[in-house]
């Protein structure tokens, strides 16, 4: 295998890269920026395009037609099917990630609409647990599905994650056999399902639903695979090229359909919606 | 019962007490001594450490048995079980991935289609085997496979045993997690029965990406985790050796799998596993396929669609509004 000169460097999934206060740095071009500018571009430096993680409902309020949102099984919540305990209860981690991330687990999930189009939408959030995937993720992830399948709409999710998360041992793992059988239904049904990848998308989140959309889009930078480098490095010695695993590496190696900016996400979803499914492109208003 | 070469830590009692059995048989050779009281003294000590040792396995000792060197492996169990395997290789695409095989055979006189995880036996082959961790054309191969008893209404018998998908970089460039979700997906949907065994480990995702099926059997001594014991250990306790405890945890073993609904059934073997006796694990593993198989050509296509996909959607445990499900 050769690798071309890469443009692009690796990012570590880390919580930390969500920036606090009122001046933050850009990891790319070192410059000093206002906080509250950043937030207001949806987490995207204006000047670099680096993409810093947005939250789940941060990212929705944004991403659908205002006021669109109806939020569904946010009652679906995760327990503790094997009464883990590793340095601290699994029970305790929760109650900590709940009150920290201020979610009530690691997807939120329900339907909106998309320029006019009515979609069924699920967003991960890292900060809940690593965006892993339990039991209640798998569910809610589950539902959307068929909801989607329901409605006849398309399905959209958005993915970031640390991959299935272990404290629900071989249930999580049974998550994305889950959601997967779902996708065959949807896909049956020929309805659309576009699959969002953010930073980080890794594990079993990515050998699962995040792979499998008609359509599968990335943020610029993201760090997506199965494997995280860490674990490759350990395990077989070898030496990852630089910009390995990036979304810039696999757009090119052939797993992604495009890569899009957040900031223009909204209307690209859209744009390729009214091919798929609306299969027209609406006559637009004297208005606009 | 013989003990095998390859002696685990928590069977050391075993092997020194057949040390000493030797050494007894040995001298009552040699000098013509009547030694047959304290051989028997032995053999009784023998038997009843055996009992001691293998009736509480603890989870780790069991994921020590389930990774033996000498554990019976897919193609000896198809060597066992079934006539006239014709392997089919190659995923048409890229490579022929021999951590992941597959090919037709004739199971109890009906046409089956395998796919298996195999590992080698010896350096060599364990090398030309991967260690039995499939890279991305092993899932497309058996995809291919998986196709084609579709087409030709060929059940599928799925053999899992891997520590693992390869997590190398070839692995990622070619998009081993893509592989693996679309034969997720395209198991869910298949329509022919289909019934995967754990042989020995079912190392997460690249045990999965096989195991999507109607039916799920366990030997006994086999684990199905989410993440390796060591790998969980490393990331949840920071430390490495904590093994043990995260394998307890994790809740990995047929027995605790089998109230969560992912294994359908657990199958006996020998005492002290497998390897002890290839021969009968086969024969228990022979009646069990058997049963579920006829169970399941039984079925018309829609119910058992429809079963294999209520079989998955209800597995989890979480919360909703204080009731549990």
């Amino acid at each position: 295998m050769h690798f071309d000169k890469p443009t692009y460097t690796v990012r570590k999934s880390r919580k930390k890269d969500i920036p606090k206060g009122l001046y933050t740095k850009d990891p790319i071009s070192g410059a000093i920026l206002f906080a509250k500018e950043i937030e207001e571009n949806q987490m995207v430096v204006p000047a670099s395009g680096h993409h810093f993680p947005i939250g789940a409902r941060e990212r929705l309020a944004r991403l659908l037609d205002e006021g669109s949102f109806i939020e569904t099984d946010a009652q679906v919540r995760s327990a503790d099917p094997l009464g883990f305990t590793d340095t601290t209860p699994y029970t305790t981690r929760l109650k900590k990630y709940e009150r920290e991330s201020g979610l009530p687990e690691a997807v939120i999930c329900g339907v909106g609409r998309i320029h006019g189009i009515d979609v069924a939408i699920a967003v991960m959030d890292f900060r809940f647990c690593g965006g892993t995937l339990g039991s209640a993720t798998g569910e809610k992830i589950t539902r959307t599905i068929e909801t989607a399948l329901n409605r006849k709409i398309p399905c959209i999710i958005f993915s970031t994650s640390g991959g299935a998360r272990m404290q629900e041992g071989i249930l999580s793992l049974m998550q994305m056999a889950k959601t997967s059988a779902a996708l065959g239904r949807l896909a049956e049904a020929r309805l659309p399902y576009i699959s969002v990848l953010t930073h980080p998308t890794t594990g079993g989140v990515s050998a699962s639903y995040a792979m499998l959309g008609d359509v599968i889009l990335a943020e610029p930078g993201a760090l997506i695979g199965f494997a995280g480098p860490r674990v490759i490095k350990d395990t077989t010695k070898q030496i990852l090229p630089p910009g390995f695993q990036t979304s810039e590496f696999l757009l090119k190696h052939g797993l992604l359909d495009q890569i899009v900016s957040r900031t223009e996400m909204r209307d690209r979803l859209r744009d390729i919606l009214q091919a798929i499914y609306l299969k027209a492109k609406p006559v637009p208003s004297a208005k606009n | 019962m013989e003990m095998r070469s390859y002696v685990l830590e928590f069977e050391k009692p075993l092997r020194d007490l057949s040390k000493q059995l030797d050494t007894l048989r040995q001298q009552a050779l040699e000098t013509g001594a009547n030694l047959s009281g304290e051989i028997t003294t032995i053999e009784q000590q023998i038997h009843s450490t055996q009992h001691k040792i293998y009736t509480a396995l603890t989870p780790w000792q069991r994921v020590q048995i389930a990774r033996h060197p000498k554990r019976p492996y897919a193609l000896d169990y198809v060597g066992l079980l079934c006539e006239n395997f014709q392997e089919l290789h190659g995923d048409r695409q890229y490579n022929d991935d021999r951590a992941l095989i597959g090919g037709t055979a004739f199971f109890d006189g009906r046409a089956v289609m395998i796919i298996a995880h195999q590992k080698g036996r010896d350096t060599k082959e364990k090398i030309a085997r991967n260690f039995g961790m499939p890279q991305p054309e092993g899932y497309r191969k058996a995809l291919r496979l998986m196709k084609m008893a579709e087409k030709f209404g060929l059940p599928l018998l799925s053999f899992i045993d891997t520590p693992g998908a390869y997590p190398g970089i070839e692995s990622e460039a070619r998009h081993v997690s893509e592989a693996i979700a679309v034969n997720l997906r395209e198991m869910a949907m298949l329509r022919t029965p289909s019934i995967a065994v754990i042989v020995g480990e079912g190392g997460s995702g690249g045990a999965l990406g096989i195991g999507v099926t109607d039916r799920v059997l366990i030997f006994e001594n086999s684990y199905y985790s989410v993440i390796s014991p060591e790998g969980c250990a490393a990331i949840l306790w920071k430390d490495g050796t904590a093994a043990p405890k995260a394998a307890e945890a994790l809740k990995l073993n047929a027995a605790t799998l089998e109230p969560l609904g992912v294994v359908d059934e657990v199958i006996a073997e020998p005492l002290g596993g497998a390897h002890y006796d290839p021969e009968q694990a086969a024969t228990s593993l022979k009646s069990t396929l058997r049963k579920h198989l006829s169970d399941l050509c039984g079925l018309d296509l829609p119910h058992l669609l429809e079963t294999r996909y209520q079989r998955y959607r209800k597995l989890g445990v979480y919360d909703e509004v204080g009731r549990v499900h």
